[in-house]
């Protein structure tokens, strides 16, 4: 049975103008402006946040959970983003956030970046296998996950079968704080500090697994002021056991690529630029490329909608800290035993979400494409937005949807009023004589 | 037999700039019609090549997309120059691009041996001093 779509990019009513700016900006044109205001189409959103960061008056929010959720729990574990690290200018080592976590009420916390240490290995060893669709696609970005979903339905194959490292994380956390101090599992609460709404989404909806063992997210943008004090404090626990450089490299553009495949790996960052090389990759034009590692935000997960810090701020903090780190890579890191111990494989297929398709019947479809290019030949092709749609183009397309009518364009109606005041004067004209 | 849907794009002589447009449009086009997977695919690769070929060796052309409830079919149809040796303009790595085309990375040979290879159906005319026509058939299902 099909679930109710969940979406943790929302429209704020009351604060929407019903201007173009989100409108224009979809990368997946999900936004349409209809009697006053912005409305997203659950099909074709990918929760990739674009909106939020171009709307002026704040009207497009991401719903993440807030921090006094983890009090539902007996204990609630934090599972920091390495983005998190990022926040922190001249930070040195992620420890230091990881204290400031427990400072604040976890009761312990799992480097996400563990889990992508491990994601890493188990990466690796998938590429050991022959056949492999070329290029395999990372799946740790959930928006290209869906993008991909979306318009990209035939590349599904190509996508990895992996679990994403938050996953991976909240897993092993969970298991392991249930064994070391004997409690019962669903008194303990995983908690994912996100950088990004997509990511809230796929804990909402996972992709490519049943459930996800991940119970909240909540975002950096609200636990960065509360970790800050304590930050700077630099209070340091000795007994942890860190990710890697490479684990915490995932949270900026080409670090899992870096991790994964250095040899003949391809990443690529921003929604806009990865449908781009989505493009070539459907028409086989990169069938020499190992691996594909597409991150929605510009700069990676570090441009996440949910930071504080600016991505190239932040990129670089991350970058001077893992250049720090010891040069010790998941490979030698994760033990063969770990990985065989706890699921990283899917469970579960991707599904195409088709929302290209203008009807299920083919030659409905092609009547209905017929006619939108009629109605687009009547159009001036400005892409104003003024009627609601992106483009003249998908207007068209609601037109025959039967979402509008040719009339909701101000171009076509004005020259529509025109012809009528014309009709008019001579009536009146005649009238007159 | 008329086909149900077709659409069609001028390509110009030595127009860099917006080449690729028409075929990433076909590619558009059928996947609204509801045409995925292998053959969606191969129709993009075809179509691509068969759009950089108007560009870089004719004078200018049409290319034609037709939907049949059977097959899609591409057509593409150029005003000139012709090719003089069609047997040789098959074979892989033969190449007439010139220097500007060369230095774009265009011109391996490979255009007319990847659309026959794409293609389910492949049909390639010319008289030179009049023109070529090509036109190749992707089977649905």
């Amino acid at each position: 049975m099909e679930e109710r779509p969940y979406h943790s990019v929302r429209l704020a009513k009351e604060l929407c103008k019903g201007c173009t700016n989100c409108l224009k900006h979809c990368p997946t044109e999900a936004i349409r402006v209809r009697g006053g205001r912005a409305h997203i189409l659950d099909t074709h959103c990918i929760d990739c946040g674009e909106c939020i960061r171009v709307c002026e008056n704040h009207a497009k929010v991401a719903v993440t959970d807030p921090l006094s959720m983890i009090k539902e729990f007996k204990y609630a574990i934090a599972l920091p983003a390495p983005t998190l690290y990022g926040q922190f200018r001249g930070l040195t080592n992620p420890e230091y956030v990881i204290e400031a976590l427990r400072c604040v009420g976890f009761a312990d916390v799992y480097e996400v970046a563990r889990g992508a240490d491990i994601v890493t290995r188990a990466i690796r060893e998938k590429l050991k296998q022959p056949d492999l669709p070329k290029p395999l696609i990372s799946s740790a970005c959930p928006a290209v996950v869906r993008l991909i979903q979306v318009r990209f339905p035939d590349l599904l194959d190509n996508v990895i079968d992996i679990r994403q490292p938050m996953e991976v994380a909240a897993t092993i956390a969970k298991a392991e704080f249930v064994k070391k101090n004997n409690c019962a599992p669903e008194d303990v609460g995983c908690f994912f500090i996100t950088p990004c709404p997509a990511k809230m989404t796929a804990i909402r909806r996972p992709l490519g697994q049943k459930k996800s063992a991940v119970d909240g997210a909540i975002s950096i943008l609200e636990m960065y002021g509360q970790l800050l004090p304590y930050v700077e404090k630099m209070m340091r626990d000795p007994s942890f056991q860190p990710a890697t450089k490479y684990g915490v490299a995932w949270s900026t553009s080409d670090g899992e690529a870096n991790a994964v495949c250095p040899g003949n790996s391809l990443s690529v960052d921003g929604i806009n630029n990865v449908i781009r090389v989505l493009e070539e990759v459907e028409n086989y034009k990169l069938t020499d490329l190992t691996y594909f590692e597409g991150n929605a935000c510009l700069g990676g997960c570090v441009g996440g909608p949910l930071t504080f810090e600016n991505n190239y701020v932040a990129k670089n903090t991350i970058r001077q800290m893992v250049n720090q780190m010891p040069e010790i890579h998941p490979d030698r890191d994760v033990p063969t035993s770990l990985l065989n111990k706890y699921p990283t494989k899917n469970d579960e297929e991707i599904l195409p979400r088709d929302a290209i398709k203008l009807d299920e019947n083919m030659a409905e479809a092609m009547k209905k494409m017929m006619r939108m290019n009629e109605i687009i030949e009547r159009l001036p092709g400005y892409d104003c937005g003024s009627c609601g749609s992106p483009t003249c183009r998908t207007f068209a397309e609601d037109i025959v949807r039967g979402y509008c009518t040719e009339m909701d364009c101000v171009h076509i109606m004005r020259d529509k009023l025109k012809i009528m005041a014309q009709q008019m004067l001579e009536i009146a004209q005649t009238e007159r004589s | 037999m008329e086909p149900m849907y077709t659409g069609s794009y001028q390509v110009a002589k030595d127009d860099y700039t917006s080449a690729g447009h028409a075929s990433a449009d076909i590619k558009r086009q059928l996947k609204q019609i509801g045409v995925s997977g292998d053959v969606l695919r191969r129709v993009a690769v075809a179509s691509y090549e068969v759009e950089l070929n108007l560009v870089i060796h004719s004078l200018g052309g049409e290319l034609t997309l037709n939907v049949y409830p059977d097959c899609v079919q591409l057509v593409s149809s150029d005003t000139g120059p012709g090719i003089p040796d069609l047997a040789m303009a098959m074979k892989e790595g033969y190449s007439t691009a010139n220097e500007t085309a060369r230095s774009m990375g265009f011109g391996a040979g490979m255009g007319l041996p990847n659309m026959k290879r794409n293609a389910d159906e492949f049909n390639i005319e010319s008289t030179v001093g009049v023109g070529t026509t090509i036109t190749m058939g992707f089977h649905l299902r």
